[in-house]
């Protein structure tokens, strides 16, 4: 892996946009982009990204490996599917966003610190503990994931909404020890780790 | 047929003529003022009974000249089809019911327009004659084709299909032009329809070149004669009765007789050694032209590079180099299919070179026009092309292969690429002749000074022209005159085809940039054509855009001062001088617009149905009520073409029209003459409007310089107004089209206005 990341890749050849084929969901369409722009111009959060989809393509047609597995852009996709439905080129833009995103976080190369993706590692954490969400723990890990005096101020800012929350018993304060579960926790988590070990073969065969 | 002419009149009165109208009146002035010899009423003329009636009236009482009152002139034309008379038209419907409100405040002025209209018909076809064909050609089935290309053989089996001989002048050695030097072709076809949008979906692809079965078939055809090695020395004549020298190489030369032209003289590529920045001087820096060759040298195996003869591993494709720009020594226009090729070639490399030959487009804005366009485009990228918007700075080279600076667009960013072949992308410049009138054109706006030091500027540029192509002994030049940046002048939506030469007819990348597809249609149009004109000559009608028009410009030669404005000013070259100097005529080069009689200071130039008198005797009949009735009279000179069917269509969509105006078609704003404006005025009307079709470089004139010419010749009208002691902005010439329904009446509303700021005019009796 780590020969990889050093892989030199020249400027618009195919090396990177082939390594793009083989490791990313729905990579297969980025050289199917014209470049018209109307996925970066519907992304609500487009103002907010380093660069936007149509740009992401082209860097990758560019050979800009360093700067689009690096890049904090394809962790802002809130998955809204705009830009899906309403590329010309019918190209699967948020998958693609994902997929990329997933191989830089394989990678090691993902932007450290970003925010979606220490929620989605929480997310997945929590989840996979009981089967369930237990969003108590959820928010509270959100809370202090970064440290602990920043946590109680996180919690304090909140306080009113999980008070009312708890009133409405929309939340339970019971829920910190332990919580429910889904029935067959060690049946659910043998059928993931399978899933993974399909996934990594299906991602070694393509190399 | 007696020379005496007998005149009828007939008077409609459906349409709501007959209710708005008092047609007792409208009789009375047609046979008192219009001195029409009986008249008729109906209430639906362009019934079949209606028909029957003005029938019976030309077959068994003799009339020959016949007016017709009923809807305008442009509408019924298949059921007052009357060939073997003359015949006028008053414009009651879409002219005075239509234009004007009902009501009884209006009734007088509405009544006082139809009498006016009767009269004006009236008074035209008592000026007019029969026209007839003047039998100057017969049916010649032969067409001549210059250019041996891809669309002078498709003209060529196009026209011997429908029965016609054609004759292919090329001046290579061999039939098929640069089409026949290419590898591949551009696909003509999109992907079948229901092709779905998967990575995997079978997409048009590069297709072998069929050039050579398209001159086998040509070769095989025995209506089809080829001279190879061959140029037209000369071309006289008229359509139906052209006269060409073919002389070969060898000296030989054959003179043979056309029904008419076509000229499918190509392209050549653009010279892009003249700008050095492409690096066309580095061995691995080649045209898309040349590329051609390496690929076809390379059979279906590894294109090489020319420095070295390594296989190609990585291509940058330079989009529009040295077009589409408006730098000294570019082409100032793009060639529109340069992007369609760089996909063609690139997957070229992908074929032959193996798909890891890496290939970039570097363009500025892909267009891929025709039926596979953008299905191409997607088959490039679905094998990996990379296209970018880059503008590219220089291409330099330290000895093999070579690298391309760039900026791109998309990233916005300074780029150098390195690669193994740079191709550029460069235009196609037209093979055209020496543009006739270049040298006036161009300095049309100059000073009279300046106007000098150019011509004698360019008369010392002249001596190293291009050659001609057809050699016309036309005394406006040897070959098709030109609009822009040597493209022969077409209207390319109007009437593609049409040159400003009668019956000749270019087609492919002469007339514009375009493919193998597109020159093929091209072709076929201009097929079509030619035979049209060959056809039309022999029975001496007109072909466009005034069809079967019989009528042609004859002129009093003892009247003729030989002064030359009609034969410089014909916009068709149909004018000739003969040994005497007189004008020369030749009937079927002309498009029957009127220019030359427009011209004639002298006014000893006429059509059979169409002269000085039928126009003006129209404004000379319209009464003109004295000052006191405070009832101007404006006088609107129409284009046939345009204006007069924008003011049709206004009346249709109900906008009301002055009451003052009396509204006269003109074949064309080029075809007034100075003596009309000069009788109107010394008539008492109180305002001349001129309305005719956009000139200039976008011009919509269907006689293409008719409306510049009026233009011209009004400008000096201010001097004869101040001599009658008159207000110049009394006449006024305007530019309308036919999309013009609201502006149009307007128009007419405005000059109300102006009457009313400068007074009535003196000039009534």
């Amino acid at each position: 892996m780590s020969d990889m990341n050093t892989a030199m890749v020249e400027k618009y050849r195919n090396d990177f946009l082939k390594e793009v084929e083989a490791n990313v969901e729905e990579g297969h369409w980025v050289k199917m982009c014209m470049q018209c722009g109307v996925c970066s111009g519907s992304c609500p959060l487009g103002p907010h990204w380093a660069h936007p989809p149509q740009e992401i393509f082209m860097m990758i047609r560019a050979g800009k490996r360093d700067e689009v597995l690096s890049s904090d852009s394809m962790w802002m996709c809130t998955s809204c599917y705009n830009c899906i439905v309403r590329c010309p080129r019918e190209l699967p833009i948020t998958h693609i966003m994902h997929g990329l995103a997933t191989y830089a976080k394989r990678l090691g190369l993902a932007p450290k610190n970003q925010p979606t993706s220490q929620f989605s590692e929480i997310f997945w954490n929590n989840m996979m503990k009981r089967g369930r969400v237990n969003e108590l723990k959820l928010g509270l890990s959100l809370y202090f994931k970064d440290g602990f005096s920043q946590g109680i101020k996180n919690a304090l800012a909140n306080q009113k909404l999980g008070m009312n929350m708890m009133k409405a018993k929309r939340m339970s304060p019971a829920e910190f020890f332990g919580g429910h579960g889904v029935k067959d926790i060690s049946g659910l988590q043998k059928m993931i780790k399978k899933a993974e070990e399909i996934e990594l073969a299906k991602l070694n065969a393509n190399k | 047929m007696s020379d005496e002419k007998k005149f009828a009149a007939f008077i409609c009165t459906g349409c709501g003529i007959g209710d708005r109208l008092d047609v007792k009146q409208l009789e009375m002035t047609a046979t008192r003022d219009g001195k029409m010899q009986s008249c008729q009423t109906h209430e639906m003329l362009c019934s079949k009974e209606g028909v029957a009636m003005i029938q019976n009236a030309i077959d068994n009482d003799g009339a020959n000249h016949i007016m017709i009152a009923a809807c305008s002139r442009r509408a019924k034309v298949e059921a007052f089809h009357f060939p073997t008379v003359a015949m006028s038209r008053a414009n009651l419907r879409e002219g005075v019911i239509w234009a004007r409100p009902e009501g009884d405040e209006h009734q007088e002025t509405t009544q006082e327009m139809a009498d006016d209209y009767i009269r004006m018909a009236c008074a035209e076809v008592r000026f007019m004659e029969v026209p007839e064909p003047s039998g100057e050609q017969g049916e010649v089935k032969n067409i001549l084709i210059v250019g041996g290309g891809v669309s002078g053989m498709t003209a060529a089996l196009e026209a011997a299909a429908a029965g016609f001989h054609c004759h292919i002048v090329e001046k290579e050695g061999q039939l098929g032009g640069w089409a026949a030097k290419w590898h591949k072709r551009i696909p003509f076809r999109a992907a079948p329809e229901g092709t779905p949008n998967s990575l995997t979906a079978h997409l048009p692809e590069p297709v072998d070149n069929d050039v050579a079965e398209l001159i086998a078939q040509v070769e095989a055809n025995d209506k089809i004669t080829v001279h190879l090695n061959a140029r037209v020395t000369r071309t006289s004549g008229a359509p139906g009765r052209f006269s060409a020298d073919i002389t070969t190489e060898s000296g030989q030369t054959v003179t043979e007789n056309y029904g008419a032209i076509i000229q499918a003289s190509g392209w050549k590529p653009f010279d892009i050694d003249s700008l050095p920045e492409y690096g066309h001087q580095h061995p691995d820096v080649v045209t898309n032209v040349e590329l051609e060759e390496l690929a076809r040298q390379a059979g279906d195996g590894p294109i090489k590079r020319p420095s070295d003869g390594k296989e190609v591993k990585s291509v940058a494709f330079v989009q529009n180099a040295g077009q589409a720009a408006d730098k000294e020594g570019y082409l100032p226009y793009h060639s529109g299919i340069g992007d369609l090729v760089s996909i063609k070639q690139a997957l070229y490399f992908k074929a032959q070179n193996g798909e890891d030959c890496d290939t970039t487009i570097l363009y500025n804005n892909l267009r891929t026009p025709g039926a596979a366009g953008e299905d191409f485009y997607r088959s490039g990228q679905q094998k990996m092309v990379i296209f970018t918007k880059g503008e590219v700075n220089e291409v330099t080279s330290g000895g093999n292969g070579a690298t391309v600076k760039f900026k791109d667009k998309i990233l916005d960013e300074d780029v150098e690429l390195a690669v193994d072949l740079v191709v550029l992308d460069i235009g196609m410049v037209p093979n055209s002749g020496p543009d006739p009138y270049a040298a006036n054109e161009s300095i049309e706006d100059m000073s009279d000074e300046d106007q000098q030091a150019a011509k004698e500027e360019m008369a010392s540029e002249t001596a190293v022209t291009v050659e001609s192509i057809l050699n016309l002994d036309y005394r406006q030049g040897t070959d098709l005159p030109q609009l822009k940046w040597g493209f022969t002048d077409s209207h390319f939506i109007c009437f593609p085809y049409e040159t400003r030469r009668t019956g000749i007819y270019a087609c492919g990348p002469v007339r514009r940039p375009m493919d193998i597809k597109q020159a093929q249609d091209d072709a076929t149009g201009a097929a079509m054509k030619a035979i049209q004109a060959a056809v039309h000559a022999a029975s001496g009608e007109a072909v466009h855009p005034r069809v079967g028009d019989l009528s042609y410009p004859r002129f009093r030669k003892e009247g003729c001062t030989q002064c030359k404005r009609c034969t410089v000013e014909c916009p068709f070259g149909a004018i000739n001088e003969d040994e005497e100097r007189y004008p020369q005529f030749n009937e079927s080069r002309c498009r029957r617009c009127g220019t030359c009689m427009g011209a004639c200071p002298v006014r000893v130039i006429s059509f059979a149905n169409y002269s000085i008198d039928t126009v003006g005797q129209q404004l000379k009949n319209v009464e003109i009520p004295d000052e006191f009735e405070e009832k101007p009279r404006i006088l609107v000179l129409a284009c046939e073409n345009d204006a007069y069917p924008a003011l049709d269509q206004a009346a249709m969509s109900g906008q009301e029209i002055s009451p003052w105006a009396r509204v006269i078609p003109v074949r064309c704003l080029g075809s007034v003459s100075l003596s009309w404006i000069t009788d109107s005025m010394n008539s008492g009307y109180d305002g001349v409007i001129m309305m005719g079709c956009k000139r200039g470089d976008d011009y919509q004139c269907h006689f293409v310089r008719g409306s510049t010419m009026a233009a011209e010749r009004m400008r000096k009208v201010g001097d004869t107004l101040q001599t009658l002691n008159l207000e110049p902005d009394r006449v006024v010439v305007h530019e309308v089209a036919i999309t013009d329904i609201e502006r149009a009446p307007r128009l007419i509303k405005e000059m109300e206005e102006v009457i009313e700021r400068v007074g009535l005019s003196p000039f009534k009796f």
